[in-house]
C-alpha cells in the first residue's frame, strides 16, 4: 500500500455529487445517468473530502471519529485508490 | 390529483422506488432520426404538460427516491419553461440531465441551465460525418451546430456525454466516432446500436447491422478501451448492443416498474419509453397521484413478479436472470406482451429474429429507403 498520496488532497469529480437519500436510507454518488449507494464507510470518507483536506487530514480525522476501529489507515488509502481508478475523485 | 382508486398491488412482491425518473417534456423535435423511439402515433397524443404539472410530478417522484431526472422528448429545448423546470428539480435535489440532439442550444442558454442548477448535459449526435449526420437528421446545419454545442457544454464545465446511435450505415465508421469524441473532450461515449421500437421497429430492414458489422465495432470499442487506460484518460466508452444478436433477451428496465419511471409529454406514466403501444391501460398524472401509480396502478403492476408468465418462462430456471426480456419486443413480433421476447432462443417465435438476422446479411434497405420521422409520416401512418 502506498503512502505516496496522503499529502495529496481528494477533490470530487466535476458533474459528480454526494447526496444523503432518504428513501435509500444511505450516501450516493451521483454522476451523469448514474448513482452508486455507498456503504458506511466509503460515505464516511466521502464527507470528508471538502476539496482543501489532504488523504493524511483525512486519515488522523477519521481514526479520532473511529479510535476502535482496526486497520483504518489503509482502508483510506484503498478507498482512495479506488475511487481514483474509477475517477470519482481527482487527487491534486 | 385523485390517489384513490383500487389497488392492483401484487401481494408479496415489494417494488422498489422509482429511482430514474424521465420527463419526456414534448415530442416536438426539429429532426427527424428514422430511428426515433417516439411512439409512431406521436402527433396525434394529447396536450402537454403544464410547467406547474410538471414540477408537481417532480415533487412526488422525489418524495418517492426519483434521484436521477432526465429532461427529454422529443427535443426538450423547445419548451420555453426548460429553465424553470431544471431549477426546481435541482432545487428538490434531483441529479438533473439534459438529453438533447443540441438544435435549438445556444452559449446563452448553457449559461441560463448553469445557473439553474443544471447537473449534465448529453448530446446525440447521428454520425461522425458531416453528410450523413445531417441526412440522417432530416437537417443541413446539424453536425456544425452539434460540434459547436459540445464545445460550449465542455468549456462550461459541465460533464459531457455524447451518444452515437449506430446502424449499418455507420457503425463501419466507429473508430472516427470514437476519435471525434475524444476530440470533443467527451466524459462519457454511448455507442448505442439502434433499439428496435417506434421508428426505429419499422426501419429494422434498413438499420439492422450484421454480427460481421457489430463484431468488428465491438472490438475495436476495446482496443480503444484499453488504450484510454493505458493513458489514464477518464473517458468511458460504453458499447450497446442490439439484442438481436443474443440468444437471451435483456432483463428490460431492470424489471417492469421496478426503478424507471417515464412520464409523456400528455402526462401518460409509463415503466418504459415504449411501452405505451402495449394493449394495457397506463395511468396519467392529471388523474392519479405518483404514489398510485407507481405502488397501485394496474398499468406498473401488470408484469411485475412472474405470474403472468406463460410457457417457455414459466419453468424456466433463468426466468429471473432476464425477467422473460422485454414486454414490448414480444407484443411487437410475436402479437402477445406476455410471451417471452422472441430474441430467447428457447421462444416458438425466434424464428422472426433469425430471419431480421438473415436479411440484414442479405436483402438489406438502402439509406434511402428509410421512414423519416416527422408530423406527416406519423399521421399517415397511424390514421385511424
Amino acid at each position: 500500500m502506498t503512502t505516496a498520496i496522503l499529502p495529496k488532497v481528494p477533490v470530487i469529480r466535476r458533474g459528480f455529487r454526494l447526496q444523503f437519500e432518504p428513501v435509500q436510507n444511505c450516501h450516493v454518488l451521483l454522476y451523469p445517468e448514474g448513482m452508486i449507494k455507498l456503504n458506511d464507510s466509503a460515505s464516511e470518507i466521502f464527507q470528508q473530502i471538502d476539496g482543501s483536506r489532504s488523504v493524511g487530514q483525512i486519515i488522523v480525522a477519521l481514526r479520532e471519529r473511529f479510535p476502535d476501529a482496526p486497520g483504518i489507515d489503509e482502508d483510506i488509502l484503498a478507498f482512495m485508490e479506488v475511487a481514483s481508478a474509477q475517477f470519482w475523485i481527482e487527487l491534486r | 390529483m385523485l390517489s384513490s382508486g383500487s389497488s392492483f398491488a401484487k401481494p408479496g412482491h415489494e417494488a422498489g422506488p422509482p429511482l430514474w425518473l424521465l420527463a419526456e417534456l414534448t415530442y416536438r423535435c426539429p429532426l427527424q432520426c428514422p430511428y426515433c423511439s417516439n411512439p409512431l402515433d406521436f402527433a396525434q397524443q394529447g396536450a402537454e404538460l403544464s410547467t406547474a404539472e410538471w414540477i408537481e410530478v417532480f415533487r412526488q417522484a422525489r418524495g418517492l427516491g426519483a434521484a436521477q431526472l432526465g429532461f427529454s422528448g422529443g427535443e426538450p429545448l423547445v419548451r420555453q419553461d426548460l429553465a424553470e423546470l431544471i431549477k426546481a428539480a435541482r432545487d428538490l435535489g434531483y441529479y438533473t440531465n439534459l438529453i438533447t440532439s443540441g438544435i435549438g442550444l445556444t452559449e446563452a442558454r448553457i449559461a441560463e441551465f448553469a445557473e439553474a442548477g443544471l447537473d449534465h448535459i448529453q448530446i446525440s449526435f447521428q454520425a461522425a460525418d458531416e453528410e450523413v449526420n445531417n441526412l440522417l437528421a432530416g437537417s443541413k446545419k446539424a453536425f456544425a451546430h452539434k460540434l459547436a454545442m459540445a464545445r460550449a457544454v465542455k468549456a462550461h464545465g459541465y460533464p459531457m456525454v455524447l451518444n452515437f446511435v449506430t446502424h449499418r450505415h455507420n457503425i463501419d465508421n466507429i473508430e472516427r466516432i470514437i476519435e471525434l469524441c475524444l476530440e470533443l473532450e467527451a466524459d462519457f461515449v454511448e455507442l448505442a446500436t439502434c433499439q428496435f421500437y417506434g421508428w426505429a421497429e419499422l426501419n429494422r430492414a434498413g438499420l439492422l447491422p450484421t454480427r460481421a458489422q457489430l463484431e468488428r465495432a465491438e472490438r475495436i470499442t476495446h482496443q480503444w478501451r484499453d488504450k484510454l487506460a493505458a493513458e489514464n484518460n477518464p473517458c468511458k466508452l460504453i458499447f450497446v448492443t442490439p439484442d438481436y444478436y443474443e440468444e437471451r433477451p435483456k432483463a428490460c428496465m431492470n424489471g417492469w416498474g421496478n426503478l424507471f419511471l417515464d412520464i409523456t409529454p400528455d402526462g401518460t406514466a409509463l415503466p418504459c419509453h415504449s411501452a405505451r403501444q402495449l394493449p394495457v391501460q397506463f395511468p396519467n398524472v392529471r388523474e392519479h397521484s405518483i404514489e398510485h401509480i407507481w405502488r397501485h396502478s394496474f398499468g406498473f403492476n401488470r408484469f411485475r413478479g412472474d405470474d403472468w408468465m406463460p410457457e417457455p418462462c414459466r419453468s424456466c430456471d433463468e426466468k429471473h436472470k432476464d425477467l422473460g426480456g422485454c414486454r414490448c419486443q414480444a407484443f411487437m413480433l410475436t402479437g402477445d406482451a406476455s410471451n417471452a421476447d422472441p430474441v430467447c432462443s428457447k421462444s416458438a417465435h425466434h424464428g422472426v429474429i433469425l430471419a431480421a438476422r438473415q436479411q440484414a446479411d442479405e436483402a438489406p434497405l438502402g439509406l434511402g429507403d428509410l421512414q423519416y420521422r416527422n408530423d406527416k409520416a406519423s399521421r399517415i401512418i397511424c390514421k385511424a
